[in-house]
C-alpha cells in the first residue's frame, strides 16, 4: 500500500517540479506565451514568402521554393508601387522632419504667445482617426482643384501626418539638451548661426535621424491616407490591398519580409549604437 | 546674423511659420473642408451645392447607427483586451527586463514592421477554415466542424486587437518603468501584502500609462475598416467601411463627411465619458 504511494508520489514528482516552476515564474512564462503570440503573425508572413502555392491563394503552405524571392517584381505593378513608395517616403520624411525640427525648436527654446495653441496643433493630427485625416483632405482636394490626384497629393497627406511624429520625436530629445554647452560657445565668442552649426545641430542629430526614421517608417505603411488622396497612383500598400482581393501573391510576402527586415536592422543598429554611447558616458 | 540679433522675438515665429503653416492648410482647413460638404446635398453627376443640409447627419445615423455601434463596440472590446493581454508583460519588462529592456521593447514594436495590411493578410492565413487555429478549436470543440473563424466578428476583433497592441503596451511600459521601487518596498515594510502592495502602489501609480495606452489604441481602432473587411462579413463591418465605400465607390460626399463628423464626435464623446471615470487629471497628464 505505501509503496504504491511512494510510487505515485515518484511519478507525480517530475508534473509538480514542473508546476512549481510555472508558479514560481508565472510572469515569464506569461510573458513567452505573449511574445509568441506578437511573433507569429510575423513568422507566418516570412515562411509564406517562401510558398509554392499551386491556387491563386498563399493561404495553405504548399511547399519551399526560392523562386519568390529570385522574381520579386514577378507579378505586374509590384517594381512601379514599390518605387512610389520609397519616393514618396524618402520625401516625405525629409521635409517633414525638417519643418518638425523647427518646431520642436521653437516650443523647447523660446516662451512665446501661441505656444499653447502650437502644442494643441501638433497634438491634434496625432489624436484624430487615420480615416478622418484622409476623408478631409479628399474633400479639400476634391473642392480646391490646385493638384491632381497622384505623387503630389500622396505627398502632401504623408507630410501632413508625419510632422507631428517628427515634433514630438525631436522635443523630447531637446527637453534634455544641457543649454550651458551654447551660453559656453556663445562666450567664446561664436554667433547664434556658428552655435547652432557647430553645437546645437551635431548634439540634436541623433533626434533628428531618429525623426527620419520613423517617419520614413510611417509614411511607407500608410495605406488610410493614402488610399483616400491617391487618384489611380498605387503605393505598396495600396497594391497590397488591390492584390488581397483577389488573393495576395507570395510576392508580396517577400516584400514584406524584406520591409521587416531592413526595419529591425536599423532598430537594432539604434540600440546598440545608444548602449555604446551609455557605456562611453 | 545681425537680424536675429534684431528681432530676437521674432525668432519662435519664423521657426513655427513653414511646420505650422503646412498644418493649417492640410490638416485644419481640410477639416472645414469636410464640415462644409457634410451639409451640402445633390449628387456627383449634377453637383452638390450648400444647403444646410443638416439632414445628412440624421440619415447617416439612421440608416448606419448599426456600423457606429458596432465600431465602438469592437474598439472597446480589442481596448480591454489589448490592456489585460499586455499589461502583464510591460510589468515583466520594466520591473525583470534589466539590460535586455531596449531588446525587448523592440520585440513589442516588431508587428510595426511589418507592412499593416500584410501582417492582416497573415491573421487571414492563421484564422483561414484550413489553418490550424480553426483545426485546434474543432478538436477541442469549441468550435463545431463546420464552424470557422474567418468572417465573423471574433476574427475582426482578434485582429483590431492585435494590429494596435504595441499602441497600448508602450504607455505601459513607459509608466511601469518610472515607477521609484522605493515606494512599493516602503508598502511592503509596512506589512502590505504583495498583491495589496501592488493594487495600492503600482497599479495607481501605472494609470497614466492605462489611460494612454487607451486612447491610443481605441481612437485608430474606433476608425478602422481594414481588419472589418480582411477578416469580417460584411455583418461585421465597422462605420469605417461605410465612409470608405461612400467617399470612394459610391461618391455620396456629403453623407460620407456627415459620417466622418459622427465618428469624431462618438469617439469624443467616449473619450469624455471615460475621462470622467479616470478623472480628468490623468487625461491632460498624458496629452503633454
Amino acid at each position: 500500500m505505501s509503496s504504491i504511494a511512494v510510487d505515485q508520489q515518484a511519478g507525480r514528482r517530475p508534473a509538480a517540479a514542473a508546476l512549481a516552476f510555472v508558479r514560481r515564474h508565472i510572469l515569464t512564462v506569461y510573458s513567452v506565451l505573449f511574445f509568441a503570440y506578437l511573433l507569429l503573425p510575423i513568422a507566418v508572413v516570412v515562411v509564406f514568402s517562401f510558398n509554392n502555392p499551386t491556387g491563386k491563394f498563399n493561404y495553405t503552405w504548399q511547399g519551399f521554393t526560392w523562386d519568390n524571392w529570385h522574381y520579386w517584381d514577378g507579378v505586374p505593378g509590384i517594381r512601379s508601387a514599390i518605387i512610389l513608395s520609397l519616393e514618396i517616403a524618402l520625401v516625405a520624411s525629409l521635409v517633414a522632419t525638417a519643418l518638425g525640427t523647427l518646431i520642436a525648436l521653437a516650443l523647447v527654446r523660446y516662451g512665446f504667445r501661441g505656444r499653447a495653441t502650437t502644442n494643441i496643433l501638433i497634438f491634434l493630427p496625432l489624436s484624430t482617426p487615420e480615416i478622418v485625416l484622409g476623408a478631409s483632405l479628399l474633400t479639400l482636394f476634391l473642392n480646391v482643384a490646385w493638384v491632381p490626384f497622384g505623387f503630389w497629393t500622396i505627398l502632401i497627406a504623408h507630410i501632413m501626418f508625419c510632422i507631428s511624429f517628427a515634433v514630438v520625436t525631436v522635443k523630447a530629445r531637446l527637453v534634455g539638451f544641457d543649454r550651458h554647452l551654447e551660453e559656453a560657445a556663445m562666450d567664446l565668442g561664436a554667433n547664434e548661426w556658428t552655435t547652432f552649426q557647430k553645437v546645437t545641430l551635431p548634439l540634436t542629430a541623433p533626434a533628428i535621424l531618429a525623426a527620419l526614421l520613423l517617419c520614413f517608417a510611417i509614411s511607407i505603411d500608410d495605406f488610410v491616407v493614402t488610399y483616400f488622396n491617391s487618384g489611380s497612383q498605387v503605393t505598396f500598400p495600396l497594391f497590397v490591398w488591390g492584390a488581397a482581393r483577389i488573393g495576395a501573391p507570395p510576392q508580396v510576402n517577400v516584400i514584406g519580409t524584406a520591409i521587416f527586415v531592413v526595419a529591425v536592422a536599423a532598430m537594432l543598429g539604434n540600440v546598440i549604437l545608444q548602449r555604446r554611447r551609455e557605456v562611453r558616458a | 546674423m545681425s537680424f536675429f540679433h534684431r528681432h530676437r522675438g521674432l525668432t519662435p515665429y519664423l521657426l513655427l511659420a513653414p511646420g505650422t503653416a503646412f498644418l493649417a492648410v492640410f490638416f485644419v482647413v481640410p477639416l472645414g473642408f469636410l464640415a462644409y460638404q457634410s451639409l451640402e446635398s445633390g449628387n456627383i453627376d449634377f453637383g452638390y451645392a450648400f444647403t444646410w443640409s443638416w439632414s445628412n447627419y440624421g440619415n447617416a445615423f439612421r440608416d448606419y447607427h448599426a456600423q457606429f455601434v458596432r465600431s465602438l463596440e469592437y474598439a472597446g472590446i480589442a481596448t480591454l483586451l489589448a490592456l489585460v493581454i499586455s499589461y502583464p508583460v510591460a510589468y515583466w519588462i520594466a520591473f525583470r527586463g534589466g539590460r535586455w529592456k531596449n531588446l525587448l521593447l523592440l520585440f513589442i514594436v516588431a508587428p510595426f514592421f511589418v507592412t499593416y495590411l500584410i501582417r492582416t493578410l497573415a491573421w487571414e492565413t492563421i484564422l483561414s477554415d484550413n489553418g490550424f487555429v480553426v483545426h485546434a478549436l474543432q478538436h477541442l470543440h469549441a468550435l463545431g466542424s463546420g464552424g470557422r473563424l474567418l468572417a465573423t466578428s471574433t476574427a475582426v476583433v482578434t485582429g483590431i486587437t492585435y494590429n494596435f497592441l504595441p499602441f497600448m503596451a508602450l504607455p505601459l511600459y513607459v509608466s511601469l518603468e518610472q515607477i521609484d521601487h522605493s515606494l512599493i518596498e516602503a508598502a511592503e515594510d509596512l506589512y502590505a501584502s504583495k498583491l495589496h502592495a501592488f493594487l495600492r502602489v503600482t497599479l495607481p501609480l501605472s494609470l497614466p500609462g492605462v489611460v494612454a495606452g487607451t486612447l491610443l489604441t481605441f481612437i485608430p481602432a474606433a476608425g478602422d475598416f481594414i481588419n472589418a473587411q480582411l477578416l469580417g462579413s460584411p455583418e461585421n463591418h465597422m462605420i469605417g467601411n461605410v465612409i470608405q465605400s461612400k467617399f470612394l465607390e459610391l461618391t455620396d460626399y456629403p453623407a460620407a463627411a456627415a459620417m466622418s463628423f459622427i465618428l469624431m464626435a462618438g469617439i469624443l464623446v467616449a473619450v469624455a465619458v471615460y475621462a470622467r471615470a479616470v478623472g480628468t487629471e490623468q487625461l491632460t497628464g498624458t496629452a503633454v
